[in-house]
């Protein structure tokens, strides 16, 4: 079943001095229960791409088409408001939406048992590393139970070690949540460790370049997929294509 | 329960705390050999005590004037004038940053004049307020509202602005209203400005009151200064002097206090 579907999307930016066209022509799918990534390198569109589907822009030309209304945006950087503590954060949603029922509260809570964060209940963000705050930051977003999530490069912010392990968490979090992912990366190997389906964009403005169907969907862990020998010939396949430009 | 500290730790602690204590000796010291030396010049006649008084005498005028009542009668006057200006003028001016902060519009329409209003010396409205709210308090307040309003305005509504748009952003996929994007993320992020606002504001309403007392009052501290000066009595206005002083540290000490509880959080 079809979760999201864009049809020949574009978006200009006006400025005083300049017009910027940030999505040219763009089109593309994303099936239920499905984790997709769009690759693209930096600058080409992508956070333009994810607040469009999110309804924070409006498309200049084209359709985008949600047949899920609950969607979930994890922004580039974990945007805990540092004034709240941990509890008060992940039921941020659920607040400003109107639903603090108790088994939406329980829910929150069972997602910060479970996923090992219930002892920093209490605490303000200030005292979490940057995994943590990502995996709260996570767990926020899931807290309102959406359909589909838009994940806008979520580990940027996170050294090498850390976004390794946390990478493999949040993969963890949403497979086990049954959600549809759709990520946004300049990062191939993020990319390919994470994702069912790659959507490659060109250089901005963003257009689809090519698909690439992952050969590596059966392997369970995104630790495991970078250590799969498929990994690094899909890698040098890849990195052609954002090269190159051309399919 | 006490935690174990290292001996290097106790020792920085230690001397952390000789440097505090040394500072308040010296603080304290500062103003013992001033007066002293004030007194001393005043006694011998190196400088004229009609003109300069001295702490002697300032403080028989204090304890006479206490005595009396009328020193009390006169700074309670003061700081009341000063407290109901320093609430309107906060109150006032945060309401209006939260109007132009809710509506671009305005905002583009009113800062020209905001930044006009804040250059201009208050001092100067003081006819116009003389002619509309009279003779009385009214117009001390008014003129210690003036002061205090607009910088309140430009500040607390240059912190709004500053609100971190990516956080706003996450609230609005939220659906977040912009009622809500205020309540649970611009207000609760600026509480640190509004303290510092607050800060600024005490001595703000001191100017406004005293400076409106000089104008039209007939009771006050401001009053009672204008009044010494004419009168040449010197002691009488270092005693005020001093009073003003005292009033507006403790004022700023409370403000101060309020804000060490508050912004622990934020
Ligand atoms: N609100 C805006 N007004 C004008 N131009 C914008 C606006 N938002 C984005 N742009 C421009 O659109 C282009 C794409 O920006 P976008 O942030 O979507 O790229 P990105 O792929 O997410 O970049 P990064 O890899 O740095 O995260 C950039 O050239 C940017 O300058
Ligand atoms: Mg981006």
């Amino acid at each position: 079943m079809k979760i999201l579907e864009l049809k020949n999307v574009q978006k200009i930016f006006y400025t005083k001095t300049q017009e910027t066209t940030a999505v040219e022509n763009l089109s593309f799918e994303v099936q239920n229960g499905e984790f997709v990534a769009l690759l693209g390198p930096s600058g080409c569109g992508k956070t333009t791409i994810l607040s469009l589907i999110a309804g924070l822009l409006e498309p200049t030309k084209g359709e985008i088409s949600v047949h899920q209304n609950a969607i979930g945006y994890m922004l580039q950087r974990d945007q805990l408001f540092p004034f709240r503590t941990i509890r008060r954060n992940i039921l941020l949603g659920l607040e400003i939406q109107h639903k603090l029922t108790p088994d939406n509260v329980e829910n929150a809570y069972n997602l910060l048992h479970k996923y090992g964060l219930w002892e920093y209940v209490n605490s303000y963000p200030n005292a979490l590393s940057g995994g943590m705050r990502q995996r709260v930051a996570l767990i926020r977003t899931l807290a309102t139970n959406p359909e589909l999530l838009l994940l806008d490069e979520p580990f940027s912010a996170l050294d090498f070690q850390t976004r390794l392990s946390v990478c493999d968490d949040v993969y963890d979090i949403i497979k086990k949540e049954h959600k549809t992912a759709l990520l946004v990366t300049h990062d191939i190997s993020e990319a390919l460790s994470m994702a069912d389906r790659i959507i490659v964009l060109t250089k901005r403005p963003a257009k689809v370049l090519t698909i690439w169907e992952s050969n590596l969907k059966d392997i369970p862990t995104p630790l495991g997929r970078r250590e799969s020998p498929l990994f690094g010939k899909d890698f040098e396949l890849l990195h052609g294509y954002l090269r190159g430009g051309v399919v | 329960m006490k935690e174990m500290l290292s001996k290097e730790h106790v020792h920085f602690l230690n001397s952390q705390k000789r440097r505090k204590v040394f500072v308040l000796l010296a603080q304290i010291g500062t103003l013992v050999v001033v007066l002293a030396l004030w007194e001393l010049l005043a006694q011998t006649g190196v400088i004229d005590a009609f003109i300069t008084s001295c702490p002697s005498k300032i403080w028989a005028t204090f304890v006479e004037l206490i005595g009396n009542g009328t020193l009390l009668h006169h700074a309670w006057v003061s700081t009341w004038e000063t407290v109901v200006g320093f609430a309107i003028g906060t109150i006032l001016g945060y309401a209006i940053a939260v109007v132009l902060w809710w509506n671009n519009f305005l905002k583009d329409v009113f800062e020209p004049y905001i930044v006009v209003l804040n250059s201009l010396p208050k001092i100067a409205l003081g006819p116009i307020i003389i002619i509309w709210a009279g003779t009385g308090k009214a117009s001390i307040i008014t003129m210690a509202v003036l002061i205090s309003v607009v910088i309140t305005t430009i500040t607390i509504l240059n912190g709004f602005c500053n609100t971190d748009g990516e956080k706003i952003l996450l609230l609005r996929s939220m659906r977040a209203s912009r009622f809500q994007i205020f309540t649970k993320l611009v207000a609760p992020s600026n509480v640190p400005t509004l303290m510092a606002t607050l800060k600024i504001n005490v001595g703000m309403a001191w100017i406004g009151s005293i400076m409106g007392e000089y104008l039209v009052s007939k009771e006050g501290l401001g009053y009672l200064l204008v009044y010494g000066s004419q009168v040449f009595r010197l002691d009488l206005v270092m005693t005020c002097t001093i009073v003003l002083c005292a009033l507006a540290g403790v004022m700023y000490a409370v403000v101060a206090l309020l804000e060490k509880i508050v912004v622990k959080r934020f």
